[in-house]
């Protein structure tokens, strides 16, 4: 049977009016937003602040993510943001006193072609020198983890094998906002939703407050959490980002009795499968190439993925498509995330994270805290800097990264 | 899926093109003068505005030659499109750069 869902409170947080002032204002009521205010909270004494969201709490790529956790990168300044964060998420579920069925079931990546083969291991060395368990495993293991998939040599991309990291997994992306909020509600942070962000207060080169829809506030720190809409903000606050905005698509099945007991990735074929506890198989694409912000993408970006997925798993092809949907996301050259000061005095952004921000979920809010509150930046997000499009200390994640863009 | 309109073929799926991203980024005139900076600009930053967006794209399974389009980034509609060295036919946020990047 599927596992039951955790009951949870009536009411996690209140819905207070906004303030006139505070000593920080975060922009972006999702995953990150969230997370950075309860670390600056938590860590840095700042309770005076608040999170600011123009539609509903974790309503956007927070509530459409795919919910994959790992942090099998191949740089080091990768390593250390991303296992960070794993570890942080190892602790979450007893620190925030909420079980968001994080679930360390392992995840695969698999490799489809002698290419795949040679850059997989080369990541699964850079990872162990950085103290992240990865592991190459064979077709014949691949198919003991996760006895559905089809590793016959009768298929156009044969599997040959894959990357393992079995601390790797997934976790229930809304539960893990609502256990965010809840904490930081506790610690008096103000969340306050249907506060759109319109424009920014600045004296000289520093910003002093933000313009919404529900009136001017004041501001010590202006924190930058807004995702696809990080272009947007960055313009009317009067500095550029080197992001483009992407539709990319997720879907899921109709419930079905637990098939798939880890989750399976392929660059190649280009799909992302895990069964959530519930039932639904949840399936991730890769973007859609245009740029757009219409939170939707093409059908046949939809019909590509489905083609991968029941080549690798072919018991799929009896099952059926509940629902699908789009969130933007907000990416950059060199599939890395900005986590950083900006060229106005105390504002900063955090964006960037493209197709794989939930799993960075904590060690964006762990780090972009440090850097709200010490005005420089934590030494694990220091590499993810906007200055490194200028110094060409870029961090290339485009094979870890797993999602095509 | 879109309907995409190429200036030399028609109207055909979306399937059949590639994306270029964004129109009218010229390559810089004198290379040897740009800073850091501006070579940062020139590589790495492109205009990514919520809504009207002048964008390239090119008809790879059809006449495989490159056109301009004006395109609402927020309902995905075509407004125009054009062939390459035409003016652009409706201003959008990101209006042509002046002599290049700079």
């Amino acid at each position: 049977m599927a596992d039951i869902l955790p009951e949870h409170p009536e009411f996690l947080w209140h819905n207070p009016d906004p303030k006139p002032s505070y000593d920080a204002v975060i922009v972006g009521g999702g995953g990150h937003g969230l997370a950075t205010a309860y670390y600056l909270a938590k860590n840095h004494g700042m309770t005076n602040i608040a999170v600011l969201e123009r539609g509903w709490l974790a309503g956007g790529n927070m509530a459409r993510n795919t919910t994959i956790i790992r942090s099998n990168y191949l740089w080091d300044e990768s390593a250390g943001m991303y296992e960070k964060s794993l570890k942080l998420w190892e602790q979450l579920p007893e620190e925030l006193e909420y079980d968001f069925l994080f679930s360390q079931r392992g995840v695969m990546n698999l490799a489809h072609t002698l290419g795949d083969v040679r850059e997989s291991m080369r990541r699964v060395g850079a990872n162990q020198l950085n103290g992240v368990d990865a592991e190459w495993i064979t077709p014949e293991q691949v198919k003991e983890l996760c006895p559905i998939i089809n590793i016959g040599d009768d298929i156009r991309y044969p599997v040959m094998g894959a990357t393992y990291q079995p601390r790797a997994g997934i976790a229930k992306h809304d539960h893990v906002a609502w256990a965010f909020a809840r904490k930081c509600d506790e610690m008096g942070v103000d969340i306050i939703q249907n506060c759109e962000v319109t424009g920014f207060i600045k004296d000289g080169n520093r910003v002093t407050g933000v313009k919404t829809n529900r009136g001017t506030i004041n501001a010590g720190k202006v924190a930058l959490c807004g995702a696809g809409h990080s272009s947007v903000l960055a313009e009317q606050a009067g500095f550029d980002l080197p992001i483009q905005s992407h539709p990319l698509q997720a879907l899921v099945s109709e419930l079905h009795e637990p098939v798939h007991p880890t989750v399976v990735m392929s660059n190649h074929v280009h799909v992302y499968v895990s069964q959530a506890h519930k039932g639904e198989l949840v399936m991730g694409a890769g973007i859609d190439t245009y740029n757009g912000y219409g939170q939707r993408g093409a059908f046949h970006v939809i019909e590509e993925q489905m083609a991968a997925a029941v080549e690798l798993f072919p018991i799929f092809g009896r099952a059926h498509v509940l629902r699908t949907w789009g969130g933007i996301v907000d990416t950059t050259m060199d599939a890395s995330p900005i986590v950083s000061k900006t060229p106005i005095d105390q504002l900063y952004v955090n964006c960037g994270w493209g197709t794989g921000g939930f799993k960075g979920t904590p060690g964006a809010g762990f780090t972009f805290a440090h850097t709200i509150a010490n005005d420089e930046p934590h030494e694990l997000n220091a590499g993810f800097s906007i200055e490194r499009f200028e110094t060409g200390h870029l961090i290339d994640e485009h094979g870890a990264a797993a999602v095509a863009h | 899926m879109m309907l995409i309109e190429c200036p030399w073929c028609g109207p055909r799926n979306e399937t059949e093109y590639g994306y270029g991203g964004e129109a009218h980024v010229a390559y810089p005139a004198d290379p040897n003068a740009l800073t850091d900076n501006e070579w940062a600009k020139f590589l790495f930053y492109r205009k990514n505005p919520k809504g009207l967006f002048a964008e390239r794209w090119v008809h790879s399974a059809g006449c495989r030659r490159w056109f301009n389009a004006v395109r609402d980034t927020v309902t995905y509609e075509f407004k125009a499109v054009y062939k390459p060295g035409e003016p652009q036919p409706i201003a959008t946020t990101n209006a042509p750069a002046q002599g290049g990047t700079k």
